[in-house]
């Protein structure tokens, strides 16, 4: 980004900065409304008798003679194990992300580098993979998984995760990869390098842009996800969206709704600080202008 | 010297004491035993109490989980059955009985099963499938203070919680005096079946797949629900059990149709007003168009043993769930949880509802492979009959086509 | 590159998705045209804790036999695609012939449960397709305008309802809907009617879905256009700038077209993903007011089991998706001519 300085009328950066801020209430209002209520309890956050009771907690006040009470988080991290949950996302997070990213590399590469009409019939079909519903997907896996003895098992969800989300995976890193220059690659075979040398030593470089838009994408698909991971997962190896619909359940138990609750706010604070952290990285890593004209 | 091997002793059967408290012997000392039910409170005591058989070689694990429904199936189908036993309900039994993957519990229970009272076993067509440990239904709930506000006594009919309903109204007591579960889906459709059974009506012709609600009967509990929902919270076709009951604690209802198992939360201190919880009364099942059977469906929950299974974890599993569902399982915290048919339950006023539903002969929820089919048909064709679009009989008529098409698909109808 | 090249690079990813994908989507085409053999039902006696009752099960010995003999079933055809649940052949000839009026006739053909759900869907996604790409545009545009150091936090921030899981997310949302919670509350002091529910009525409950649906994906579109954002050529702005372009004329002759191939694939991907719209009904529970195709498919695979008709349900699915992306997918065919 040039550090020119482009001079924008006061209105208009007026305008920009109240369209911004109304945006950005209307995003955060939600989870900052859920940020507070989470340390109430279940009648004054989803009170039917009126919404003030969400912010003063008259029933929390009765209940645990403070407004504000700890018993969600308690109940979720304590009670409930959530913190079990929490380390099987990782595992599948990180996994599919790395897998995911591997296989979408290497097939998005060829795809982008093909001369031939197949390449773009590949494409096509799998957008049609990606037309498929999930829920029959996942449905149809069920019986053979549980003959095969791979039902309830981490990496049967790892591997059902990342074959569902090739499609996407691939469209994107094939549209990233046609931004880069053929001469590159092109270059370096006339040097005398194979393919897969070309793509190590000279693609690998200049492609992070579109891998961590990728990425990112492939980490909240695989961190959101709840189809493939509440059918595919036993009680004991659950992740964090099946545990907390867990919570939920068919007869709210007294309490239960605010773990939900709580775990919400619980997976979501990382995630800011994570990004408040890393945001120089990924906000270049989006912005490496990879392309040129 | 002898003063620390004495200790030593006395450590070790310390610790061998403590363990025996918590492992018990059910009988069974090798097998693999893996239950799959839903999630209420009372299943998840049932399953614990069978885990404590785990001894040896006998493994106990249990998958208690919403989604049951969409996994016990397929998770039976296998050869051997990944879940040794299912726990289900009047209506959940019928699909595995339908695809054969229950295995009669006759030779069993001969075995040992004889102190299990004869009333508690479930018997289809002389076999006995399942063993049921207790019973649900909805009845009547009040709030004994509004009632009393204008001197009226608990209704005994539909009718008269509509007329008690318009006199709250009128005087502007309650704005929204009848709660309800009417969401537009499951719980709907069991309305309407109460409704329904209560009017008189037989949901098939009688030894056929062959569906009959579209007559006098099906109109009339049609009209009665669309009575009731004038009197209820315009929101009401968004509504389960949960959001009906939030209703209830937040104070905004005064009268209900409402399942047993939930009263003992409304009349809990724990996390409710103590006007709303002091006050909520529970009472019978009510009758409605001058019929004699209440208007309500009686439930029950039971374990099965899986079909595809080798007989040594058929029999650990018979007997783990055996002592799951044994007079031990009671104590002070799971006595509240349902309304157990285990000797030694004592009753508590919440489960007042239930007996009395049993003790007025109520019908139980038809046990027939096609409900499903007309259940979830129901479901989906009621609501716009509430929302005013359609008559009470075309109404009718589309459910039924509804449900021919599904039955023609499954084969029940040609 | 060279076809065994080409394949030793493809293979992974084209293994995955044929094991887990093409494979189970040939199965679900096949399950379509079979249906469960016929059964044959016998009376018997159920005794419960309740007593006993006349009941009827299915007579196991008769159907073993055709099912060892046809285990795929009975072959059907397209029989389950005409059926009055899929796209109701016989019904629908029966209401043009009834009808006297194209009222009439739309009035009849909103009865069929598919053609119901069709108009909530196609509603769903005509609305919320073009509306949340234009969100997220306009969001990038102005976060690109912003100082460095905002950035971040911004960025964050508008990922939120992306992020924050949909099942929970919707359940805070359907409560604050309602006509107690501060969104409802809101809704009814600006309408100035305080009967006003959003739940109760069925076009405010459409209208409160696409409003959802918008909202949560929004933050996507926003991502991809702010990386695209990044890549505009600053020597053709700088020309242009230098040309007298207005800001305007800038971002419509020139940022606009280069971001065309990314707003394409956006279009794909958003036209897919509304159409398969399925969670905001149910964490919403607007059943009632609003079905789509997922939601079927959804409440066929569940206690029923009707799975030839929620495999003719997702066929039909993929079939629709196809035909709205036609129009995406011959641009994209010129595209890839071009590259």
């Amino acid at each position: 980004m040039t550090g020119r300085a482009r001079r924008r009328p006061a209105t208009l950066n007026l305008l920009i900065g109240i369209c911004l801020v109304t945006w950005l209430l209307l995003a955060i209002f939600p989870f900052v409304w859920t940020l507070w209520g989470s340390f109430k309890v279940e009648g004054d956050f989803f009170s039917k008798a009126g919404w003030q009771n969400a912010l003063s907690g008259p029933l929390t006040l009765l209940e645990h003679g403070d407004t504000f009470t700890g018993a969600g988080y308690h109940g979720a991290w304590v009670k409930e194990e959530f913190w079990r949950a929490v380390l099987n996302s990782l595992a599948v997070v990180v996994c599919v992300v790395v897998v995911s990213l591997t296989f979408g590399t290497l097939g998005g590469y060829a795809l982008s580098r093909s001369t031939y009409r197949y390449a773009f019939w590949l494409l096509i079909v799998a957008l049609v993979f990606r037309a498929m519903p999930p829920i029959t997907l996942v449905s149809g896996y069920l019986l053979p998984f549980y003959q095969l003895n791979l039902w309830g098992h981490l990496p049967t969800a790892i591997i059902v995760l990342v074959a569902i989300n090739q499609p996407f995976t691939l469209w994107m890193l094939t549209a990233f990869f046609k931004n880069i220059p053929k001469d590159l690659d092109e270059s370096a075979r006339v040097d005398g390098c194979t393919q897969f040398q070309a793509f190590r030593h000279v693609i690998i470089p200049v492609m992070w842009p579109g891998v961590i838009t990728t990425g990112l994408f492939s980490f909240l698909l695989a961190y959101n996800d709840f189809v493939v991971t509440a059918m595919l997962l036993s009680k004991q190896n659950q992740t964090m969206i099946p545990k907390i619909a867990s919570f939920l359940g068919t007869t709210q138990t007294e309490g239960n709704v605010m773990f939900s609750v709580a775990s919400v706010v619980s997976v979501t604070a990382p995630l800011f600080l994570l990004v408040m952290f890393f945001q120089r990285q990924i906000v270049s890593g989006l912005t490496a202008g990879a392309v040129k004209g | 010297m002898f003063y620390k091997v004495k200790s030593a002793f006395f450590l070790a059967a310390l610790l061998a004491a403590g363990t025996a408290q918590a492992q018990t012997n059910c009988g069974a000392t090798s097998g693999r035993v893996n239950i799959v039910g839903n999630e209420f409170p009372a299943i998840r005591s049932v399953a614990a109490q069978a885990t404590r058989c785990q001894t040896g070689s006998l493994t106990v694990r249990s998958n208690l989980t919403a989604n049951h429904q969409r996994i016990n199936l397929a998770g039976m189908q296998g050869n051997p059955a990944e879940y040794t036993s299912a726990i289900v309900a009047t209506s959940s039994i019928v699909e595995l009985m339908n695809n054969n993957v229950l295995r009669p519990l006759d030779a069993l229970v001969a075995a040992h099963g004889a102190d299990i009272p004869r009333n508690q076993l479930i018997t289809i067509d002389g076999r006995v499938m399942a063993v049921a440990f207790m019973a649900n239904s909805q009845h009547l709930v009040y709030r004994k203070d509004i009632l009393a506000q204008i001197g009226a006594e608990p209704p005994k009919t539909y009718e008269e919680m509509i007329r008690i309903g318009r006199t709250l109204r009128e005087r502007g007591i309650v704005r929204n005096p009848i709660g309800g579960a009417y969401q537009a889906g499951w719980n709907l459709a069991q309305e309407f079946v109460n409704m329904y059974i209560g009017h008189g009506g037989e949901f098939f012709r009688p030894g056929t797949p062959e569906v009959a609600v579209n007559n006098a009967q099906g109109i009339a509990a049609l009209n009665t629900m669309k009575a009731l929902t004038e009197l209820m919270n315009p929101d009401f076709l968004t509504h389960d059990s949960n959001a009906t009951s939030a209703e209830w604690r937040a104070g905004n209802v005064a009268m209900m149709n409402m399942w047993g198992s939930r009263t003992g939360v409304l009349m809990a201190r724990e996390g409710n007003q103590p006007q709303v919880s002091d006050n909520t009364t529970v009472g019978a099942p009510m009758t409605v168009g001058g019929g004699r059977i209440p208007a309500t469906t009686l439930w029950w929950d039971g374990w099965t043993v899986a079909r595809n299974v080798s007989d040594d974890d058929a029999r650990a599993t018979f007997l783990a769930l055996k002592h799951g569902t044994s007079p031990a399982l009671l104590n002070a915290e799971t006595m509240g949880q349902a309304v157990w048919m285990i000797a030694g339950y004592q009753p508590a006023p919440a489960n007042k509802g239930v007996m009395d539903t049993m003790a007025m002969g109520a019908k139980p929820y038809p046990m027939l492979p096609y409900m499903g089919l007309l259940h979830t048909a129901l479901g989906d064709g009621i609501a716009p009959f509430l929302q005013g679009r359609k008559d009470a009989a075309t109404t009718l008529a589309d459910i039924e086509a509804a449900y021919r098409t599904a039955a023609r698909e499954r084969g029940f109808l040609r | 590159m060279r076809h065994t090249v080409f394949l030793r690079f493809f293979l992974p990813t084209a293994l995955a998705m044929l094991t887990f994908i093409a494979l189970p989507i040939v199965s679900v085409l096949v399950q379509s045209v079979y249906a469960p053999h016929e059964r044959v039902v016998v009376e018997v006696e159920n005794c419960t804790p309740f007593g006993c009752v006349k009941s009827t099960v299915i007579d196991q010995e008769a159907t073993r036999k055709l099912q060892e003999e046809r285990p795929l079933g009975r072959f059907v055809g397209g029989d389950i695609y005409v059926d009055r649940s899929h796209l109701a052949f016989a019904e629908l000839g029966q209401a043009w012939n009834g009808a006297a009026t194209w009222h009439e006739f739309v009035r009849r053909l909103m009865t069929l449960p598919f053609y119901k759900a069709l108009a909530f869907t196609l509603t769903y996604m005509l609305f919320v397709t073009p509306l949340s790409i234009m969100l997220g545009f306009f969001v990038a545009l102005a976060v690109n305008a912003l100082p460095r150091l905002l950035r971040g936090p911004t960025i964050f921030f508008s990922l939120l309802p992306m992020i924050v899981t949909p099942l929970v997310g919707a359940l805070i949302l359907f409560w604050m809907v309602d006509s107690r919670g501060i969104i409802g509350s809101a809704v009814q002091w600006l309408a100035g009617d305080d009967d006003l529910s959003l739940k109760a009525s069925t076009p405010l409950t459409w209208i409160m879905l696409i409003v959802y649906g918008t909202w949560s994906t929004a933050p996507f579109a926003f991502v991809v256009y702010y990386a695209g954002l990044q890549t505009v050529p600053q020597d053709t702005l700088e020309s242009a700038m230098l040309d007298g372009a207005s800001r305007w004329h800038r971002i419509r002759y020139i940022v606009l077209p280069h971001l065309l191939p990314l707003t394409t694939f956006m279009f794909l991907i958003k036209i897919m993903d509304n159409f398969r719209v399925f969670e905001p009904i149910v964490s919403f529970n607007a059943s009632a007011h609003a079905q789509s195709l997922s939601y079927f498919i959804y409440s066929d695979l569940a206690e029923t089991r009707l799975l030839s008709s929620a495999a003719a349900t997702s066929v039909l699915t993929v079939g629709g998706v196809l035909v709205l992306l036609s129009p995406v997918l011959v641009r994209t065919w010129r595209q890839f001519g071009k590259a």
